[in-house]
């Protein structure tokens, strides 16, 4: 026995290596199955660049043209593949630059890692140049950060930053490593993933008694209806939501980002909540009995005015985050916990039922909204184009099999209403911070995150002149990457709010665009740019058969308005349908 | 109504007006540097007030204890320590009211040594006062007392008219009435399966004398 132990202990010695901070933090990625990263180098980040040389077929760096762009486009890779997503970059502006979308995938739930370089540690605190305090100025939007100054710690540290950002409540991790500590030379042995960290618990423990409460309240309701969120793709938990829903009968309504966690036509799908949201879902919602909330988080945009918001209902909510429980919605019975854990737990203690009247009342709202809005939108007898034939045109042809990446404004809305989607992780979207720019990066980071599949990117003239420039990225690695402008000449959301509630003030809305299509071309990026409806078909199946990356933009309404509406500070039952 | 509103906030620190109260946040954590700041700005971010914090070493080796104190409604400061218990480095965070735990806070005050000498009054008022002297110089004296607020607050008032020179007092200490401590705790958040107990659950333990997240 003593001496077997021997034996390890000296192959272990054998084992250890001499090598750079740089390169363990090169290996920790490698063991973490990471194999794309997003970055852009600068000073105090070149010795992991250097570093990054020699691991060519090892990772894939992606230099993008700006460090939003990197986050974002990490944000779309873990999205659209379940993975995390990894960013490098540099001290001081770099890393102030990665700020919006650290913030982005805070509030979305987003599994990030990025690697921030810092100057030497003698220098902390000198105002060195290219120095910024990024730890402080990335607390309040990271899940976790932390400053390596020495090259022991980044084996571990890292493991840990991996573990933290994945597991639980996702979410992005920055860590700032100092020039030296990249330098440095260390032992390393080997790199051991992390598993447990005694002051953090990814999930709370499930407690029975809550889940049979659950069941209990489910089985006695006459109008049960199940509202969800992220939780479901991020638990990966899509089968056994599908399983819950079947068994009970219940009609369930999806927020933003809950959107292709269940196919869009799937018959107890009854639509979209939120101010943008469909009709049924947001006045049942104030009709319902027992309110079934999973993976969401009762977001002021779904709930609209909370005083006046489903109080006729006993709320179940589910999530793995306890401090969401309670913090916007009273529960009546809170089920902590994974929800790939609590909905099987769930599924099998209801009755099997089908609440066919109360479904159909949701179909009646349908109906309304189809004569009243959906119509208009969709089979449009107006000259110009709207934002919603597109989409269902673009429908036709994909069939639901693309995963569509959004940008924020009027098109974002209209795309979650009508796009279809057959699988999950294919809504990609900004959807807690609303951040205009995030479409274009995040489009890149989805096509490279799930290559197999179609990705299309659809924003609005204003968003994509915030990242434009990554148009670079997509030419230097071919990203196939299909682009929908939607282009109404104008910050469409902030111009309708105008029009609704500022008395038609069209305050710096007006916004002049340069010509797209010459954009592209001059970065190598077929386009065209139609205005007909003729066309809208042909275009768009050009733009699907094209090989590699395409632009097409679509001038469409200059003064549509998205509707339904649910106004700023009125209940969800006060939805606007015109 | 807006003067009224005016005044709640002026006077509510210990008033209890508008449903807030003093509740006191103990606070286990790792040893991290920047933790601080993320606690911080837990309150800052919502524009709370810390009234009093204080960071000290736990009765459990290696763990932190945060006791921090803020005038809120139970149930903004219930959201706060999950907020808090959200942070990877804290294992936990309890609030309790002034009832539920026992708590000092210490006072040093500089007096001019010959108005002591000269005024029997004022060495009468120190000793009402329970106060220590901690060092006596020929110009200055340094006295020291410990108690709640009110007792500290007490002698800064009967002093000020001798010529008090500095005054300052330091965070509130708390120790929780209910509590066992945190060994038994610890040893649970060192497992990797841990026990139903450690994810506590307030609404199957509000039954318990202490309340706990």
């Amino acid at each position: 026995m003593e001496t077997l132990e021997i034996t390890k202990e000296k192959e272990v010695a054998n084992a250890t290596q001499n090598i750079s901070g740089s390169q363990a933090v090169l290996e920790a990625f490698i063991a973490e199955g990471v194999q794309t990263i997003f970055g852009y180098p600068g000073g105090a980040i070149m010795p992991i660049y250097d570093a990054l040389y020699d691991y060519p077929n090892k990772l894939k760096h992606i230099l993008v043209r700006h460090e939003q762009g990197a986050i974002h486009a990490a944000q779309g890779f873990a999205r659209s593949s379940g993975k995390v997503g990894a960013v490098f970059a540099t001290s001081g502006p770099g890393a102030t630059n990665l700020v919006t979308g650290l913030a982005d995938a805070m509030i979305d739930s987003t599994p990030v890692v990025c690697v921030t370089g810092q100057v030497f540690a003698h220098l902390l605190g000198t105002d060195a140049f290219q120095e910024t305090d990024v730890i402080n100025i990335t607390a309040p939007v990271t899940k976790w950060n932390y400053q390596i100054t020495d090259a022991t710690e980044i084996p571990h540290i890292l493991a840990k930053a991996f573990y933290i950002a994945r597991t639980g409540r996702p979410g992005p991790v920055l860590i700032d490593i100092t020039k030296n500590a990249q330098i440095q030379k260390f032992d390393y042995e080997s790199y051991t993933k992390c598993e447990h960290i005694r002051s953090y618990r990814p999930k709370p423990i499930v407690r029975k008694q809550y889940v049979e409460e659950a069941a209990q309240l489910i089985n006695e309701a006459k109008k049960p209806f199940v509202i969800f969120g992220q939780g479901i793709i991020l638990g990966k938990a899509e089968k056994e939501f599908k399983a819950f829903i079947e068994k009970g009968g219940l009609p369930a309504a999806w927020t933003v980002l809950g959107l292709s966690a269940l196919p869009t036509d799937h018959p107890q799908n009854v639509g979209m909540l939120g101010m943008h949201g469909n009709y049924g879902p947001n006045v049942l919602t104030n009709e319902c009995d027992v309110l079934i909330a999973i993976g969401m988080r009762f977001d002021d945009r779904v709930t609209g005015r909370l005083d006046k918001y489903a109080k006729q209902a006993k709320v179940i909510h589910l999530d793995i985050d306890p401090a969401e429980i309670d913090k916007n919605v009273k529960s009546t019975v809170p089920v902590w916990g994974d929800c790939k854990e609590t909905l099987p737990m769930l599924t099998k203690l209801i009755d099997k039922k089908d609440h066919t009247d109360w479904l159909n009342k949701f179909h009646e709202f349908t109906q309304k909204e189809i004569d009243i809005v959906i119509n208009k939108e969709l089979n449009p007898t107006t000259e110009i184009m709207t934002m919603g034939e597109v989409i269902k045109t673009l429908n036709e042809l994909t069939n639901g099999d693309a995963i569509i990446v959004t940008d924020v404004g009027q098109h974002q809305m209209v795309a979650c209403r009508y796009a279809k989607f057959n699988q999950s992780k294919s809504n990609i979207t900004s959807g807690g911070l609303g951040t205009m720019g995030f479409g274009l990066p995040a489009a890149i980071g989805a096509k490279l995150g799930a290559p197999e599949r179609t990705t299309i990117e659809i924003v609005g003239d204003g968003g994509f002149q915030m990242t434009i420039q990554e148009l670079g990225t997509i030419m230097q690695y071919k990203v196939d990457v299909k682009i929908i402008v939607l282009n109404n000449q104008f910050l469409g959301m902030v111009r309708q709010w105008q029009q609704l509630f500022n008395d038609k003030r069209y305050s710096f809305v007006d916004i002049q665009s340069p010509d797209f299509v010459q954009v592209a071309k001059g970065y190598g990026i077929a386009g065209q740019s139609i205005k007909d409806r003729k066309d809208l078909k042909a275009a768009l199946q050009e733009m699907l058969d094209h090989k590699g990356s395409y632009l097409l933009e679509v001038m469409v309404g200059k003064e549509n308005n998205v509707f339904p509406m649910v106004p700023q500070g009125c209940s969800v039952s006060e939805i606007r349908l015109q | 109504m807006s003067i009224a509103k005016q005044n709640n906030s002026a006077t509510h620190t210990h008033s209890g007006i508008a449903g807030k109260h003093d509740f006191t946040i103990t606070v286990y954590t790792e040893n991290q540097v920047g933790l601080l700041n993320r606690i911080a700005i837990i309150f800052s971010r919502r524009k709370i007030n810390i009234e009093s914090l204080n960071v000290s070493p736990s009765e459990a080796e290696g763990i932190h204890r945060f006791t921090i104190v803020i005038s809120e409604t139970e149930e903004v400061v219930r959201k706060l320590c999950r907020q808090i218990e959200k942070q990877v480095e804290v294992l936990k965070a309890y609030y309790n009211t002034d009832d539920e735990i026992i708590w000092q806070e210490m006072a040093l005050y500089k007096v001019p040594t010959d108005v002591i000498t000269e005024k029997v009054k004022v060495e009468r008022l120190l000793h009402q006062h329970g106060a220590r002297a901690v060092v006596i110089r020929k110009d200055y004296t340094i006295f020291e007392t410990t108690g709640h607020r009110e007792e500290t607050e007490g002698l800064i008032k009967a002093l000020e008219p001798y010529g008090l020179i500095e005054f300052v007092r330091s965070a509130r200490v708390a120790i929780i009435k209910a509590s066992h401590g945190f060994h038994e705790k610890l040893k649970e958040f060192e497992q990797t399966e841990p026990g139903e107990e450690l994810i506590e659950n307030e609404f199957l333990d509000k039954q318990d004398e202490v309340f706990t997240m």
